[in-house]
């Protein structure tokens, strides 16, 4: 009874007719449900994955996240070697990718805001992210496993041509658009008195770019940056194609950088359709909780330097 | 005008569309091994009495499937495991009926060298353990006098995703070298000792082709159709014999045991070629369960028995090997073993 008497008096209030007021309250409704929606999807994944990786999580134990022998015939399964193969793929390709992003960032950013010069580059970047995985993977097959092998027979290692160099590469590319774009709109934020002021003073356009945009812009492009390792990390198609898939482990780092590996993701591609027995099953679905609360982590990271930025 | 006609075709198309689904309720449903697919689509769009729909997942899904009683039969290209048998209710609940049966080859690329190889199946492993690591090292180059091999090393490639030609071609490797079986083993994801994983049959082709000093293995239909060099296998017999259609066929026709669970790998039969296996279409012996009409059971029966006789011809201009006698008969036995309330259905 009260709430009625309250929604006539609001109605009068504020001009409202019965049926717009009930329209604002379903609208509202409908955006939390869609929302929960999202939410439960989520969490209900997680649940999904902790539950069907139980068996293998009580018959291995912690062991799982540093055993270095992956073998379904034996039942001994470790993670170690794709932990490694993941971390290693996708750290390379973000130190690789930097660079490239950074530098489209400010030239986009700060030296050509407009224009079709400016607006092609802008969309062909656009576009290096629509491209599907798998092409990325042929391109990798034909043109950069050739290149790395004829490197690789100069550097005096086995010439494979495949494996974390090349698929390190490859993902280098992938990711460039994901901090490249951020680090565009960050860049374009910055306040124009303050780069007034610094030209005001004598400054050249890259001391501006160094002792004002830059220090703006530092945090936010790091978590760019960091966005864009998120990515790299789940990344499977293009990596499965171009790695190698070698659960062996090498023994020197150039060894393990230009010889074959094998990621999470690239390790569950492969195996998960012929996965003939339970503790096999689940040993891979634990493999995708490993690599789910990675992904998880540094998003977590980059999402914290992101609002400490946006606080400053 | 217009719109009224539109809207009435829309109608008959809606009916036309929901009697096909009322028909397709009545389709007999397969899933499993990928490697068989491209027969049974052919197969299956030839066979008229019933409307077969096969899905190519793998040959550990059509296991899956069937197990869950979602599919009329499931294919597999390796008998199914202990695990897999407990699961499905038993190994006297499920029956293997040999489809046809393909060959792995060995293929390879090395720079100058054209003739085909002949290679005995210990070397074959001791190469994939990683053991011999030169193309001109002294147990190839016994076996093939003549040819120049370089001194180049050996690139190992394999599968990388779990496939029914990595198990038949490790089955082999487990049978001819002690090594290999204690170290690896039967499967179809093996910890390889050594090499590459490509994915796919065209993932090790492409590395094969593209790495100069590289091994791999393919099903034979891949390797002809992409007109790829392969090597002459030495069978138990001592011969080293060249994978053909013929040869695959007769490493089956041997003894084969009333329940068709056979490995031919390494056969006896002195003029088949070693690395050949059966695949099997699974099906439950007990055909009433799940509320299944005798009318279906019996329409798959009839499929399945038309595969293994009509169904044959096809085999050979997909490069498949078409069952041998001792096959066809030993399958018929197992069809007509099958059961609709524990009376034969054939």
């Amino acid at each position: 009874m009260y709430t009625k008497t309250l929604n006539f008096v609001e109605n009068k209030r504020l001009e409202l007719s019965d049926s717009q007021l009930k329209w604002e309250i379903f609208f509202k409704r409908l955006l939390i449900v869609m929302s929960a929606i999202l939410v439960l999807v989520i969490i209900g994944v997680l649940v999904t994955l902790i539950q069907k990786s139980m068996p293998s999580i009580k018959s291995l134990g912690i062991g799982f996240l540093w055993g270095k022998v992956w073998d379904p015939v034996q039942n001994i399964y470790g993670a170690y070697p794709f932990l490694i193969g993941t971390l290693l793929t996708s750290f390379t390709a973000l130190i690789i990718s930097i660079p490239f992003s950074y530098a489209i960032a400010i030239y986009l950013g700060e030296y050509n805001q407009k224009g079709w010069l400016s607006d092609l580059l802008k969309n062909a970047i656009e576009l290096i992210a629509a491209v599907p995985s798998i092409i990325y993977g042929f391109w990798g097959i034909f043109v950069l496993v050739p290149i790395v092998r004829s490197l690789e027979i100069k550097l005096g290692v086995a010439p494979f041509g495949v494996g974390i160099c090349t698929s390190s590469l490859v993902l280098a590319v992938m990711i460039i658009p994901y901090s490249a774009s951020l680090g565009i709109t960050l860049i374009r934020m910055v306040p124009s008195p303050l780069k007034e002021g610094a030209y005001a003073l004598g400054a050249t356009r890259f001391e501006v770019i160094r002792n004002v945009v830059l220090p703006f812009t530092r945090t936010g492009l790091f978590a760019g940056v960091l966005l864009s390792l998120g990515r790299a990390l789940g990344e499977t198609m293009a990596v499965t194609m171009l790695i190698g898939n070698t659960s062996a482990i090498g023994n020197s780092f150039k060894e393990i950088f230009f010889g074959p590996s094998n990621t999470m993701a690239s390790v569950i591609a492969n195996e998960f359709n012929e996965a003939d027995h339970d503790l096999y099953v689940s040993a891979l679905i634990e493999l995708g909780l490993v690599l789910f609360f990675v992904t998880v982590v540094v998003n977590l990271i980059g999402k914290r330097v992101i609002s400490k930025a946006s606080k400053n | 005008m217009k719109i009224v006609k539109s809207l009435k075709l829309m109608v008959v198309a809606a009916a036309a569309s929901s009697l096909a689904m009322s028909v397709s309720a009545q389709d007999l449903k397969g899933a499993g091994s990928s490697f068989v697919n491209p027969l049974f689509q052919k197969m299956f769009s030839q066979y008229t009495a019933a409307k077969v729909d096969y899905q190519s997942i793998g040959s550990g899904g059509g296991i899956k499937a069937l197990t869950e009683k979602t599919v009329d039969f499931g294919d597999s290209d390796a008998p199914l495991n202990d695990e897999q048998t407990t699961k499905i209710g038993g190994a006297s609940a499920v029956l293997h009926i040999p489809m046809t049966s393909g060959a792995v080859v060995v293929t390879y690329n090395i720079p100058g060298v054209t003739a085909a190889l002949n290679l005995t199946g210990k070397d074959l492993a001791d190469i994939y353990l990683g053991k011999v690591t030169k193309w001109n090292s002294p147990e190839i180059t016994a076996t093939n006098k003549g040819v120049a091999l370089p001194d180049l090393p050996i690139v190992v490639i394999h599968r990388s995703d779990g496939s029914g030609t990595s198990f038949i071609f490790t089955d082999y490797l487990t049978k001819v070298n002690p090594d290999w079986a204690s170290k690896v083993g039967k499967a179809s994801a093996p910890n390889w000792p050594a090499g590459l994983g490509g994915k796919g049959s065209e993932g090790v082709a492409g590395l094969v082709k593209q790495t100069p000093g590289a091994i791999g293995y393919v099903e034979l239909a891949y390797a002809i159709q992409n007109k790829m060099p392969y090597a002459s296998m030495q069978n138990k017999g001592g011969k080293f014999i060249a994978p053909t259609i013929a040869a695959t066929t007769l490493a089956s026709n041997v003894a084969i045991p009333a329940d068709t669970k056979v490995s031919v790998t390494n056969t006896d039969n002195e003029k088949g070629y070693p690395i050949a296996s059966f695949t099997w279409a699974l099906i439950y012996k007990e055909q009433n369960y799940g509320g299944r009409s005798k009318e279906k059971a019996t329409q798959l029966l009839k499929m399945l028995w038309w595969n293994i006789h009509e169904g044959q011809k096809f085999c050979e201009a997909l490069n498949y090997a078409p069952l041998s006698k001792s096959a066809v008969k030993a399958a018929e036995a197992v069809l007509k073993s099958a059961t609709y309330d524990g009376k034969a259905i054939l």
